[in-house]
């Protein structure tokens, strides 16, 4: 069993006691508990099981405007002891920065409300591996599926995060996360692909064939690829890349990158950056939702925040330290967005395919190609080549590339938004960037 | 070197009988034991932004029979969790019998020092290194406008505990030192990163004000940024730089080359082995024995001597990259590549340092054959798709390369390329190898483990640059 809230506020407040006794003006701690059993299959046979059982320990301290931080796993009186010593000598000889401290007590969450993040339900090992042999079985039914293999992962975990302010609070959440990854073959090739369901509660979970299906089905049509010229053509995310794109704008906006100046969105707040059809969403109370949150990662309470209105940039992701540097106050958006999503285009799925009479539609990108300071975008793609609105061939061994800047302002989004993971976005299809291939 | 059982109610008998007890009817297993004490100190935007320390303990209790893996881990060391460790695994392999193999190789070769890098130098000193990095960087050049400098240390050490009460230890430390600078000129802004590290203390690396050398780097790499045009797109000539790059042969070979991809027969080398799969003059090994080297170990995570294994011999595939449980399978032995982060994972077979060696050619006649094509300097990061092949790295610092000689610096792109078939296309390769820095990180299903990489310069026929002029 997860430990429970009496345990976690007993260790937070013997740091918080400690802390306070060595000398430290102010101190702030979070204390976590989290365990996890995962089963592994591959090829309709049990693989691996694991279980994770881990306690997780954090502090900083403060003296004035000095502040150094430990963690550790070990939650042994004597260790923690010795740690907050270390830590606060630490503290006394780091130097002096004017925006350290807690947050505002005005800001601190005081009401917490019920996200129903939590379900108690056990899924048993048993369960698990009879929910992975239905789930393969269907995975591998088409004889071109040479290899399966998926897993299912169960997780209860618990926290309080507290602080010399008075604040005193946790709560526990839950996920349960299945997937598959399957491998196809014909004489041409061989190909990988995949699919995953992750929910805060067991009954959200997709179905095991559907979810085998889904995967086979996506690996199969990716077999014998053509790698396509170099050309400029408008090309379509699917899913699950196109919220990778709101990850990007994320990061871009987050007070961090602002404050340091190294992000291509600086000093654009109430500029056009997106085509003006386009709104973007940060809400944090989203009833089981899998980035829902009652305050941030220092307390402070979060409430639903348009970043993104009719193309303009309305907010940033403001923490208290970064908040202090730009003069702007914490909207609660330590540790980044909730539940992130743009809101849905006027255009079906089918009508964005057919938008254009040749595009490429994007299943998976590779690399690490987005640079946050200039907005340059490129990476490693596959995908298939749309003509009239048909999928016509797999593609692979290309690149895309543009910038963000200009991306951005070519956004067209389809109205197909379903809210399955902590961000979300509609089929997107941007024009006028760089295909490099043959 | 920790002892694991002082602060427990779990001597070593108990411990040495459970493990015993439970590995008794397995083909293999181990209790492993760990011990990690870890700083970070971080100088940003004109200030110390964090000092961070970190320690912590825990063991992993893993037992595999046949394909099956069984693995249970806590971080409180006591006879109670072991037990439910215990418990755990016997219900995962309750039908599964094996027989166990006690047989571990022996080495007495050390690779690095026992030491603690944390200890080794005052906090006081390492703050000091880090505000003149600040001051040496932003009088250097109106154009800086930001400097981020690190330190990060550890010192990690490890017991693992097998059937009939062996036991195996060691103690790891590792230190990088990273400087970040983002110039800004006329409206434009461009970032430089170079750093270095180690299995030292931090001092071997910094000797001689060395930390200047790191700062001039990370800035001249800014400066040829700056002045960067839009890269070209589409199939052309590439030589690569000696060193870094080599991240080229640990994405494009080096991942499809690890055991259990290959058991699984999910890697695009799985049926390759014996065959041509580079030019001639192509020898690539991965070797864990250099000394201090950021991918080397004394012995792997579960126990068996690292050593230096030939994978590409004169363009021929030759072996494979193992750990025990792949290596039973496949009946083959273990390389000593069975590596995990830590005491939370499970171990898979993982390169050390990666290393394509030298032939007997320079880096001018590479670039005198070029007629259109680039030169890759240094590179971000990059990845593999195993299963196709395809893989991809991003350009940091790239060149045009007109009629033979090197032209304007080029801006970041992807190099995108085919694992299986990108080492036939090299034509030339260089007399210069070159260990990289000391500052790789390899993650594999969400798994990072420090590496290193080396090659001399080579000249590639045929990839695909992804810029954006057509």
């Amino acid at each position: 069993m997860v430990k429970d809230q009496e345990f976690l506020k007993s260790k937070a407040s013997y740091c918080l006691d400690l802390a306070k006794k060595m000398g430290a003006t102010d101190a702030s701690v979070t204390v976590g508990h989290s365990i996890s059993e995962t089963v592994n299959f591959r090829n309709k046979s049990l693989e691996a099981s694991d279980r994770s059982d881990g306690l997780a320990l954090s502090i900083e301290t403060y003296l004035g405007k000095r502040r150094s931080s430990i963690s550790s796993s070990n939650l042994l009186d004597e260790n923690i002891k010795t740690l907050i010593e270390k830590c606060f000598e630490t503290t006394k000889i780091t130097p002096e920065d004017e925006f350290n401290s807690l947050p505002d007590k005005n800001l601190l969450a005081k009401q917490i409300s019920s996200l129903n993040l939590y379900d108690e339900t056990r899924f048993e090992n048993d369960k698990k591996i009879k929910y992975l042999k239905d789930l393969e079985e269907a995975a591998s039914s088409n004889k071109q599926i040479i290899n399966t293999e998926s897993s299912f992962t169960e997780n209860k975990s618990n926290f309080i995060l507290a602080n010399s302010d008075g604040f005193c609070d946790g709560y526990k959440t839950s996920s349960f996360t299945t997937s598959c990854v399957t491998v196809a073959k014909d004489e041409n090739s061989m190909e990988r692909d995949y699919e995953f369901s992750s929910k805060r509660h067991l009954s959200d979970i997709k179905q095991a064939s559907d979810l085998g299906n889904k995967a086979a089905e996506q690996t199969i049509r990716k077999l014998s690829p053509n790698k396509i010229g170099s050309e400029k053509i408008s090309i379509i995310f699917d899913k699950r890349i196109s919220k990778g794109m709101l990850s990007v704008f994320a990061s871009a906006i987050s007070a961090s990158a602002i404050a340091r100046g190294t992000s291509f969105l600086k000093d654009k707040i109430d500029h056009q950056v997106f085509a003006n059809s386009i709104n973007v969403i940060d809400k944090p109370d989203i009833i089981k939702g899998m980035g829902s949150q009652n305050f941030d990662s220092e307390g402070v309470n979060s409430n639903t925040l348009q970043l993104i209105e009719n193309g303009i940039l309305k907010n940033y992701l403001v923490d208290t330290y970064n908040g202090k540097k730009i003069n702007l106050q914490s909207n609660g958006r330590s540790g980044g967005t909730t539940n992130l999503y743009f809101e849905n285009g006027n255009i079906s799925y089918e009508d964005l395919l057919k938008k254009n009479s040749k595009s490429l539609y994007i299943t998976e990108t590779i690399g690490h190609g987005s640079n946050l300071v200039t907005g340059d975008y490129s990476v490693g793609a596959t995908g298939f080549l749309v003509e009239d609105g048909e999928f016509k061939y797999p593609v692979n061994e290309i690149t895309i590339a543009g910038n963000f800047k200009d991306m951005f302002k070519n956004i067209t989004l389809a109205n197909d938004l379903e809210f399955e993971y902590s961000v979300n976005s509609p089929t997107m299809m941007i024009e006028g960037m760089t295909v490099a291939g043959k | 070197m920790s002892n694991f059982f002082n602060k427990s109610d779990l001597t070593r008998q108990d411990a040495d009988k459970l493990v015993s007890e439970t590995l008794n009817n397995c083909d293999d297993g181990e209790l492993y034991l760990e011990e990690s004490k870890s700083e970070s100190i971080l100088l940003d935007d004109n200030k110390i932004k964090s000092s961070n320390y970190s320690s912590d303990l825990g063991f992993g209790f893993r037992a595999i029979s046949n394909e099956v893996v069984a693995y249970s881990y806590s971080n409180e060391i006591s006879k109670d969790s072991l037990k439910n460790s215990s418990e755990n695994l016997k219900s995962t392999l309750k039908s599964i019998k094996g027989t166990y193999n006690h047989e571990i190789p022996k080495s007495n070769k050390k690779f690095y020092k026992d030491i603690n890098p944390i200890e080794q130098k005052t906090l006081d000193s390492k703050l000091e290194v880090l505000n003149k990095v600040n001051e040496f960087l932003r009088k250097k050049d109106g154009s800086v406008k930001q400097v981020t400098a690190s330190f990060a240390g550890e010192q990690k050490s490890i017991e693992i505990i097998r059937s009939g009460g062996e036991s195996l230890t060691d103690v790891r430390p590792l230190i990088r030192f990273n400087v970040s600078v983002m110039l800004e000129k006329n409206g434009r802004k461009e970032t430089g990163v170079y750093g270095i590290g180690g299995r030292q203390s931090y001092d071997d690396y910094l000797k001689n004000d060395n930390w200047k050398n790191v700062c001039e780097e990370a800035f001249r790499i800014a400066s040829v940024n700056l002045e960067s045009k839009p890269a070209p797109a589409g199939e052309m000539k590439v030589v690569l730089g000696p060193g870094w790059p080599a991240i080229l042969i640990h994405e494009a070979i080096g991942h499809g080359l690890e055991g259990d991809f290959n058991r699984k027969k999910t890697s695009a080398f799985h049926n390759l082995m014996g065959e041509k799969v580079a030019s001639e003059g192509v020898t690539i090994i991965d070797d864990g024995t250099i000394d201090n080297r950021r991918g080397s170990l004394t012995i792997d995570d579960e126990g068996t001597p690292t050593e230096r294994t030939v994978l590409i011999e004169n363009g021929i595939l030759k072996n494979f990259m193992q750990d025990r449980h792949n290596a039973r399978l496949m009946n083959t032995r273990s390389t000593g590549s069975g590596r995990r982060e830590n005491y939370r994972h499970i171990v898979l077979p993982r390169m050390r340092n990666t290393m394509m060696l030298s032939g007997n050619q320079t880096q001018d006649e590479m670039i005198k054959s070029v007629d259109k094509g680039i030169f890759a300097v240094s590179f971000g990061g990059g990845q593999v798709d195993i299963t196709s092949g395809k893989f991809v790295f991003n350009c940091t610092e790239a060149y045009e390369i007109n009629n033979g000689k090197i032209g304007s610096p080029i801006k970041g792109a992807t190099l995108i390329g085919d694992g299986p078939s990108i080492l036939k296309e090299v034509s030339m390769v260089g007399n210069d190898m070159m260990l990289d820095p000391g500052i790789g990180t390899c993650g594999k299903a969400g798994q990072g483990v420090p590496v290193g990489v080396a090659q001399p310069s080579i000249l590639i026929d045929k990839m695909t640059v992804g810029g954006t002029k057509l």
